[in-house]
């Protein structure tokens, strides 16, 4: 659900310079040309890609078997002799496979070296740590914004609808297409969360340790109604042309900002909005008696819009919100979560943040208390934090020191 | 109803504990729990602090451990000890662990901060074949002393907050702690007083001597209905 540490960092985000299309609103883009397409990350994503023939097809829960595909990745740090120190970084919503490198479109740092590189929690000196954009997705994996080999143009909304157990299958492809057998760690936030509890659920004897922060095993009917509200506003711009606006040249920018804006709110919380915006004004010395962004607050938020559309596909959004509303763990084992994880033998931690309204405490809880019944072994921290849902990508000391502790220790239980 | 006596010194589970090697930062309460504990046991620690009792048994009796602690310190160092620790308490997260998950449940000086302790004992009792319980003795001399001639809360080594700071709103006596077990169906199988100094009283004495000058209470506990003692 969350997003790439650049675009969302409200400490990083508080330079709110009015630029003028923050002060306007939303604008129409340009009509982009050929060349423009053909430069689009979806199909130059500036990073290896793993290339699936119509000889490995991918299995997905809608019933189709998509092939060819290919999954967009990244990685960094050594495979060790024994192909014991491999880490899985599971990407949210809007995130990517730059989690430590230079992010090609927006040039910004990578989503996650707050927690990944030398020396830290996920050290890239003793781990060989990668991170695959996942299927559906706009950079480099196929999603809606891929030519279809049987049409050669993009698919739009003729992609088969993707699921989170569709995503880690992919992975797991790619995992066998590097000869990994297992994992040591497989670790992610929000909707990445949820691929790891998918993961150890399906591939169980794949994953050493997992750890799955801010996330839950369901989307609740509040996180559906955001995502509806947001892909309803994409589908109400004239310019997403029934999915169809690559060709047509045009893109739904205002739906996909709108969408946008309305999903960065969910990412915070009330009193961290209150303590870096207030009801400050932006540049000026009074209300302006007119719509435009007399506030900080709404110039934040559309530079948070605006911003976003330079570096996302508004079909790849539809895709992947669907996604994350189609994921119940527990009713794809009968309604009961603990079923998920019969017989796991992976070691599990769980980490929540006390200002998540998005996934609340309690989604965690819920998780925690299946894999008790299970008799797992679980470990659980409630990280306190006022930084709301985002706060798994930002600097959280609390965070980094349960990550720390757990990591180190299931190194020691693996010889590594 | 008379009096059972407590365990005899002589089959006392804690003469084991006491003739183990010892290190400088052990309790001796947790040696006791040491020589209650089976090698390769399950074992629950609610209330865990550190996770030092845990290592402990980990390290010595090769136990498979989990905990349960209220702070996030106190879960950060367990994390940091490679032992699975949940954040939560007694009285929100037994609930859902199934009957029998555990070969031994310790819930060491926590019952009387519980909301609810009858529940949680039934909890305990539901959750581990076996139950080891400790809790401070209101039933004290001390206790009875400061109450009686002062007329004050009164304050010990291990009940050390004022009556408006402490976490413990369930004080309970040994016997009325022997009286929930007989209520909840539980089967007292050993049990024991500690002094102030945490350290096992070896005396064969009946209940009301030691709810008199036991500092502490030492329990074990399997579910059933309560043996003719």
């Amino acid at each position: 659900m969350a997003e790439l540490a650049p675009g969302a960092a409200p400490e990083r985000a508080m330079d709110t310079t009015l630029t003028p299309d923050a002060e306007t609103g939303l604008r129409d883009e340009a009509k982009p040309s050929r060349r423009d397409y053909d430069a689009l990350p979806a199909s130059d994503p500036k990073s290896p890609v793993a290339l699936f023939g119509t000889d490995e097809p991918l299995s997905m829960d809608c019933g189709i078997t998509l092939a060819p595909f290919r999954v967009a990745y990244q990685t960094v740090g050594t495979l060790n002799a024994e192909r014991s120190n491999a880490v899985l970084i599971c990407h949210a919503l809007t995130g990517d496979q730059h989690f430590a490198h230079t992010h090609p479109v927006t040039g910004k740092a990578g989503w996650w070296e707050t927690l990944v590189g030398p020396g830290k929690p996920i050290d890239t000196n003793r781990y060989f740590v990668i991170c695959s954009n996942v299927i559906g997705s706009c950079m480099g994996s196929t999603g809606p914004a891929s030519l279809d080999p049987s049409t050669g143009r993009p698919y739009g909304l003729d992609f088969p609808l993707v699921t989170i157990r569709d995503m880690v299958r992919a992975q797991s492809m790619l995992l066998d297409r590097l000869g990994i057998r297992d994992l040591f760690l497989c670790i992610g936030g929000s909707m990445g969360g949820m691929q790891v509890l998918q993961w150890a659920s399906l591939f169980p004897e794949r994953v050493f340790a997992a750890m799955p922060i801010a996330t839950g095993a369901r989307h609740s009917a509040q996180n559906i109604a955001f995502h509806e509200v947001g892909r309803q506003a994409i589908m109400a711009d004239p310019a997403w042309a029934d999915g169809r606006y690559l060709e047509e040249g045009t893109r739904p920018a205002k739906g996909l900002g709108v969408a946008r804006m309305g999903a960065h709110i969910t990412y915070l919380s009330e009193p961290a909005l209150h303590r870096k915006f207030g009801r400050r004004l932006q540049n000026r010395a009074a209300p302006t008696f007119s719509f435009n962004a007399d506030f900080q607050i709404e110039s934040y938020l559309r530079h948070q819009g605006l911003s976003f559309v330079e570096r996302f596909d508004a079909n790849a959004y539809l895709y992947l919100t669907r996604a994350m509303d189609y994921f119940d763990l527990a009713e794809d084992h009968g309604g009961v979560l603990a079923n998920a994880f019969r017989g796991s033998k992976t070691r599990f931690c769980v980490i929540s943040f006390t200002s998540d309204w998005l996934f609340p405490t309690a989604d965690s809880r819920a998780i925690v208390h299946a894999l008790n019944a299970v008799a797992a072994p679980v470990a659980f921290v409630e990280v306190e934090s006022d930084k709301g849902h985002d706060a798994f990508l930002l600097d959280e000391p609390a965070m980094f020191s349960a990550a720390q502790g757990f990591i180190d220790a299931a190194a020691r239980a693996r010889g590594l | 109803m008379a009096h059972p006596t407590l365990t005899d010194a002589s089959t006392a589970p804690w003469d084991a504990a006491e003739s183990l090697p010892r290190g400088a930062d052990e309790r001796v309460d947790h040696l006791v729990v040491l020589g209650l504990v089976p090698d390769g046991a399950r074992v629950l620690d609610i209330g865990c602090g550190d996770g030092s009792l845990l290592a402990l048994l980990r390290d010595r009796r090769n136990i498979d451990g989990r905990g349960i602690e209220l702070s996030r310190e106190g879960v950060n160092a367990c994390l940091a000890r490679g032992l699975p620790v949940i954040q939560g308490d007694a009285d929100t997260d037994l609930a859902n662990y199934p009957d029998d998950a555990f070969d031994v449940v310790v819930l060491s000086q926590t019952i009387q901060a519980t909301r609810n302790p009858r529940i949680v004992l039934e909890h305990l009792l539901r959750i581990g074949k076996q139950v080891i319980i400790s809790f401070p003795n209101f039933g004290h001399w001390r206790v009875r002393t400061e109450l009686a001639f002062r007329g004050r809360m009164p304050m010990t080594e291990i009940m050390p907050e004022t009556w408006y700071e402490t976490p413990n709103i369930h004080h309970c006596t040994i016997r009325d702690f022997v009286g929930l077990c007989r209520t909840v169906g539980a089967n007292i199988e050993k049990a024991t007083a500690l002094d102030g100094r945490g350290k096992p009283m070896r005396y064969s004495m009946p209940w009301w001597f030691w709810n008199l000058v036991g500092a502490q209470g030492v329990f074990l506990l399997r579910r059933g209905p309560a043996k003719p003692l």
